[in-house]
C-alpha cells in the first residue's frame, strides 16, 4: 500500500492556507469596498449579485470564515453541499464515522483554539453527531456542525433519513438553527460561528434542508449578525475585583481553583503572574491540566475523584477558594455540602449560571477569565501597596508537608505484569512537555492525568463532563490536523479504542500520524476498579478478552488499518518502543501495551462520599493532623 | 417554596416555545403556567410563566433562561406592583329549575354567558385564580361537565413598560 508521505502531507498544508487567505479576503474586502466607492462616480450600478446555489453559498461562508478544515461524510441530503466543495480552500476529511467526525472537530479546536467544523447527513448522519456535540457542550468547545436535513416539503412526513435533529440537540447545544431559505446560509454561518466561540464556547448545529441547497441564492459577505438576545459579560464588575482582591489579600488558607475557562480565555500567562504575586496555591481541574505548570512549586496537581492528597486537602481546609473558569463539577466537590466547609467563595466565570448552581459564592464575578485576572492584578498591587499581603506560611508549612507524605506514586504490580502507570509517565517523559496528549475515559485517562507533566496549555485534551469513551483517538487526529508539527499521542484505554480506532484508516490516508499508545489491561479498567472496591470483586461484563482471546489483536488491526502496529509486554522494553513510535512519523503508530489488570487509580474519594474520606490507597487514609489547624 | 411570575421576552420564531419550555423540564423546574402570545412588536412573543420555586432556584432558571439565544429579556413581576389575569371557559349544568340561580352566580362573579343550550349554560370569566377558583367552588354544585383554563398573563402597573430598553433595540 501506498502511504501519504510526509510531503504530501506538507502539500496538503500548503495547499489550504485557509485563514491567510480568509484574512487576505477581509483586508481585501475592506480595499474592495474602498475601491468601489471611488468608482461609484463613473460606473453608477454595482455590479450585480452572483447567483449561486445555496450549496455554494454554504460553502463560500465556510471560506470567508476563516475554515481550513472540516470533518464529514456526505450522504442523500447533505449531497449538493460536497459538489462546491470538491473546489473549496476548505480541506475536507472523510472520516469513517460521524462520531469520529465530531470528535475531530472537537479535538481540532481545544488543540488550536479555533471553531471546529464537522459535517454530516440527515438522520443517522446527524444521529451520529449527538455523543460528541453532547461531549462538547459539556466541556465548552467550539465546534459548529453542520448537517443535511431532508427538503422542507419532506420535513415531519417522516422522510426517508429524517431525524429532527434541531429538537434532539436543543439541550446539549449553545444554539441550533434549522435554515429555512437560502439567503440566510451566510448569516446563520456567521452567528453560528460567533456563538460557538464567544462568551462560553460550545457546540452550535445548523441543519440545512436539501432543497434550501439547492435553491438558487446571492452571496453577500460579511453578514449583518441578528442576535438581539445574545450579549455575553466579558469585563467583571470592578467593585467585585476589588472585594475578591481584598479577601485574597486577607485570607489565611486560599487556594486558586482552577477550571477549563482559564485555558479557553487564553489566560494562562495572567494566571501564572496571579500566583506567583500572591503566593496562592493551584489546583488545575481536569479540564484545566496544562493552565499551570505542573513543574511550578505553587501547584498542588489536580482535586477531586482521583486528585492529589494536597489538592483535596487544600479545597477542604481553605479558607477562601478563588474559582477560575470552574463550575464546581461534582467530581471535584464530591458530596456537596461537605466540599470546603470554612471557605468563603470568589467564583469568576463567563457563565452567570454557573455561579450559584452549585455552590453559593460570597463574591460572584461575571466575565472572561482573562479580563477577570487581569484586573485583580491590579486590585492585588492596589492591596499590597496597602501593606496587606497576607501570611500564608503556616498555610504552605502544611501543604508542603502533606505534598512530600503524599505523592501522586503507584505500587509495581506484585504478579510482575507491567504497570500502566509506568507506561503513561515514560510516553510523558519521552515525547515530553510539547507534546499533545489525548485521552479516553477511564483509568487511563486519570493516569495521564496524574503521571504526565503538563506544563503548557493546550496539550491536554480529554473528555472531561460527559466521559465519552472513544474520544481519544478522533480527537488526536483533529489536533494533529490542527497541530501538524506536534507529536500528538492518543492514550486509550482497550475498552475505549475499540469503539472510534476505525478513524485511524482515516488518519492513515490523510497522512495524520498520530501515535496511539493503548493501555490493554483486558477489562473495562475503571468499572472494574469499582466493581473490585464496591462490588464484591464480582466482575460482570467487564473482562473484554483482549489479554485472554487476544481479540482483536490490536498489532494487526492497526496493520489492517493502515497503521503500523507495535507491541510492549514488560517494562524493559517500554523506552525503545516508545522511541521507536516517536521516530515513525509518515504513518499512525499503534502501540499495544499490554498492562496487568489489577491496577487502581488512586487517590480516590468514592462517589458520593465526602472529600475527607478520601483514600490514599486501598484501605490507606491519609493522616491529616487536624491539631494544625 | 412561593409562587413567582416571569415575563419572559423572546424572539417569535419557530421552536422558541421548544426551548423554553424544554429548558425548564431538563432543569427539573415546575411550571404551574404558561402563557404565550405576540406583543405589540410582531417580532416579539410574551411568555408569562409561572412557576413554585424557591428563591435560589428561581435565580438559576432565570439566569439559564437568559442563555437562551431567543430570549430577549426576563423580568419577574412582583404580585403587588402587577396585574394577573387568567381566562376560564366553563360548560355548567344549568336546567331551567336551577338556571336562574346559576345566572346570579355568574352576576356575582361579574362573568359572562356565551353559550346557551337546553340543559347547560357555558360560562367565561376573567380574572386572578383566586377569584376563578372562588367560581369554580361556586358552580361545583351544579355539576361541571366541562372546563378549559388559560395560562396567567400578568402586566406591569403604572406608565412603565418593559418592551422597551437596550435589550430589544435590535428585536
Amino acid at each position: 500500500m501506498t502511504r501519504p508521505t510526509p510531503e504530501t502531507i506538507a502539500h496538503r498544508r500548503h495547499a489550504t492556507p485557509a485563514t491567510v487567505a480568509a484574512q487576505a479576503a477581509h483586508a481585501g474586502h475592506a480595499a474592495e469596498r474602498h475601491q468601489s466607492a471611488e468608482r461609484q462616480a463613473e460606473r453608477p450600478t454595482p455590479p450585480a449579485p452572483v447567483k449561486i446555489t445555496g450549496a455554494q453559498s454554504l460553502v463560500k461562508s465556510l471560506e470567508s470564515l476563516g475554515v481550513e478544515v472540516a470533518f464529514g461524510i456526505p450522504g442523500g441530503a447533505i449531497l449538493p453541499a460536497y459538489d462546491p466543495m470538491y473546489d473549496s480552500s476548505v480541506r475536507h476529511i472523510l472520516v469513517r464515522h460521524e462520531q469520529g467526525a465530531g470528535h475531530a472537530a472537537t479535538g481540532y479546536a481545544q488543540a488550536t483554539g479555533k471553531v471546529g467544523v464537522c459535517i454530516a447527513t440527515s438522520g443517522p448522519g446527524a444521529t451520529n453527531l449527538v455523543t460528541p456535540i453532547a461531549d462538547a457542550y459539556m466541556d465548552s468547545v467550539a465546534v459548529v456542525a453542520i448537517t443535511g436535513q431532508v427538503p422542507r416539503p419532506a420535513i415531519g412526513t417522516d422522510a426517508f433519513q429524517e431525524a429532527d435533529i434541531q429538537g434532539i440537540t436543543l439541550p446539549i447545544t449553545k444554539h441550533n438553527f434549522l435554515v429555512q431559505n437560502a439567503e440566510e446560509i451566510p448569516r446563520i454561518l456567521a452567528e453560528a460561528f460567533h456563538l460557538a466561540s464567544t462568551g462560553r464556547p460550545g457546540p452550535v448545529l445548523v441543519d440545512v434542508p436539501k432543497d434550501v441547497l439547492q435553491a438558487q441564492t446571492t452571496f453577500a459577505w460579511p453578514p449583518t449578525l441578528d442576535l438581539p438576545g445574545y450579549r455575553p459579560t466579558l469585563h467583571p464588575h470592578g467593585k467585585q475585583i476589588r472585594e475578591a482582591a481584598r479577601l485574597m489579600s486577607a485570607a489565611k488558607r486560599p487556594v486558586l481553583y482552577v477550571g477549563g475557562g482559564v485555558l479557553k480565555a487564553g489566560a494562562t500567562e495572567g494566571l501564572r503572574k496571579l500566583a506567583e504575586q500572591t503566593g496562592i496555591p493551584v489546583v488545575t481541574t481536569l479540564m484545566a491540566r496544562g493552565a499551570f505548570p505542573d513543574s511550578h512549586p505553587q501547584h498542588l496537581g489536580m482535586p477531586g475523584m482521583h486528585g492529589s492528597v494536597a489538592a483535596v486537602y487544600a479545597l477542604q481546609k481553605s479558607d477562601l477558594l478563588i474559582a477560575l473558569g470552574a463550575r464546581f463539577d461534582d467530581r471535584v466537590t464530591g458530596k456537596l455540602d461537605s466540599f470546603a466547609p470554612d471557605a468563603a467563595i470568589v467564583h469568576a466565570d463567563i457563565d452567570p449560571a454557573e455561579i450559584g448552581k452549585n455552590r453559593a459564592a460570597d463574591v460572584p464575578i461575571v466575565g472572561d477569565a482573562k479580563h477577570v485576572i487581569e484586573e485583580l492584578l491590579g486590585a492585588i498591587a492596589t492591596e499590597q501597596a496597602a501593606g496587606r499581603t497576607g501570611d500564608r506560611t503556616a498555610w504552605w508549612a502544611q501543604l508542603d508537608d502533606l505534598r512530600q507524605r503524599y505523592p501522586l506514586g503507584y505500587d509495581e504490580p506484585s504478579d510482575g505484569t507491567l504497570a500502566p502507570q509506568y507506561v503513561i509517565e515514560r510516553i510523558g517523559k519521552i515525547a515530553g512537555p510539547d507534546a499533545i496528549y489525548c485521552a479516553g475515559v477511564g483509568q487511563h485517562q486519570m493516569w495521564a492525568s496524574q503521571f504526565i507533566q503538563y506544563e503548557k496549555p493546550h496539550t491536554w485534551l480529554n473528555s472531561g463532563g460527559a466521559g465519552t469513551m472513544g474520544y481519544a483517538v478522533p480527537a488526536a487526529m483533529g489536533a494533529k490536523v490542527g497541530m501538524p508539527d506536534v507529536t500528538v499521542w492518543a492514550i486509550d484505554g482497550d475498552g475505549c479504542f475499540q469503539m472510534t480506532n476505525q478513524e485511524l484508516a482515516t488518519c492513515a490516508l490523510e497522512g495524520i500520524p498520530i501515535k496511539v499508545a493503548v493501555i490493554n489491561n483486558g477489562n473495562l479498567g475503571m468499572v472494574r476498579q469499582w466493581q473490585t472496591l464496591f462490588y464484591n470483586e464480582r466482575y460482570s461484563n467487564t473482562e473484554l478478552g483482549t489479554h485472554k482471546h487476544r481479540i482483536p489483536d490490536f498489532v494487526k488491526l492497526a496493520e489492517a488499518l493502515g497503521c503500523v502496529g507495535l507491541r510492549c509486554e514488560n517494562a524493559q522494553d517500554v523506552d525503545k518502543t516508545i522511541e521507536a513510535a516517536m521516530a515513525i512519523n509518515d504513518a499512525p503508530v499503534v502501540i499495544d501495551f499490554v498492562v496487568g489488570k489489577d491496577a487502581m487509580v488512586w487517590p480516590m474519594v468514592a462517589a458520593g462520599t465526602s472529600n475527607d474520606e478520601i483514600m490514599f490507597a486501598r484501605g490507606v487514609r491519609p493522616a491529616f493532623d487536624e491539631d494544625e489547624l | 417554596m412561593s409562587k413567582h411570575t416571569l415575563s419572559v421576552l423572546v424572539e417569535n420564531k419557530p421552536g422558541v416555545l421548544a426551548r423554553v419550555s424544554g429548558l425548564f423540564s431538563r432543569r427539573s423546574f415546575n411550571i404551574d403556567s404558561l402563557a404565550v402570545g405576540e406583543t405589540e412588536h410582531p417580532e416579539i412573543s410574551r411568555i408569562t410563566i409561572v412557576v413554585n420555586a424557591d428563591e435560589s432556584p428561581l435565580e438559576q432558571v432565570t439566569k439559564q433562561l437568559n442563555k437562551l439565544v431567543n430570549v430577549l429579556k426576563i423580568v419577574e413581576l412582583d404580585p403587588v406592583q402587577s396585574v394577573q389575569r387568567e381566562l376560564v371557559l366553563v360548560k355548567v349544568r344549568a336546567d331551567r329549575a336551577i338556571r336562574s340561580q346559576v345566572l346570579e352566580t355568574v352576576n356575582l362573579f361579574r362573568a359572562r354567558v356565551i353559550d346557551v343550550a337546553p340543559d347547560t349554560l357555558t360560562i367565561e370569566a376573567t380574572g386572578t385564580a383566586d377569584k376563578l377558583d372562588a367560581l369554580l367552588r361556586d358552580l361545583e354544585p351544579y355539576g361541571i361537565k366541562e372546563m378549559v383554563q388559560s395560562g396567567m398573563v400578568a402586566i406591569g402597573r403604572g406608565s412603565r413598560s418593559i418592551t422597551t430598553g437596550p435589550a430589544l433595540r435590535a428585536a
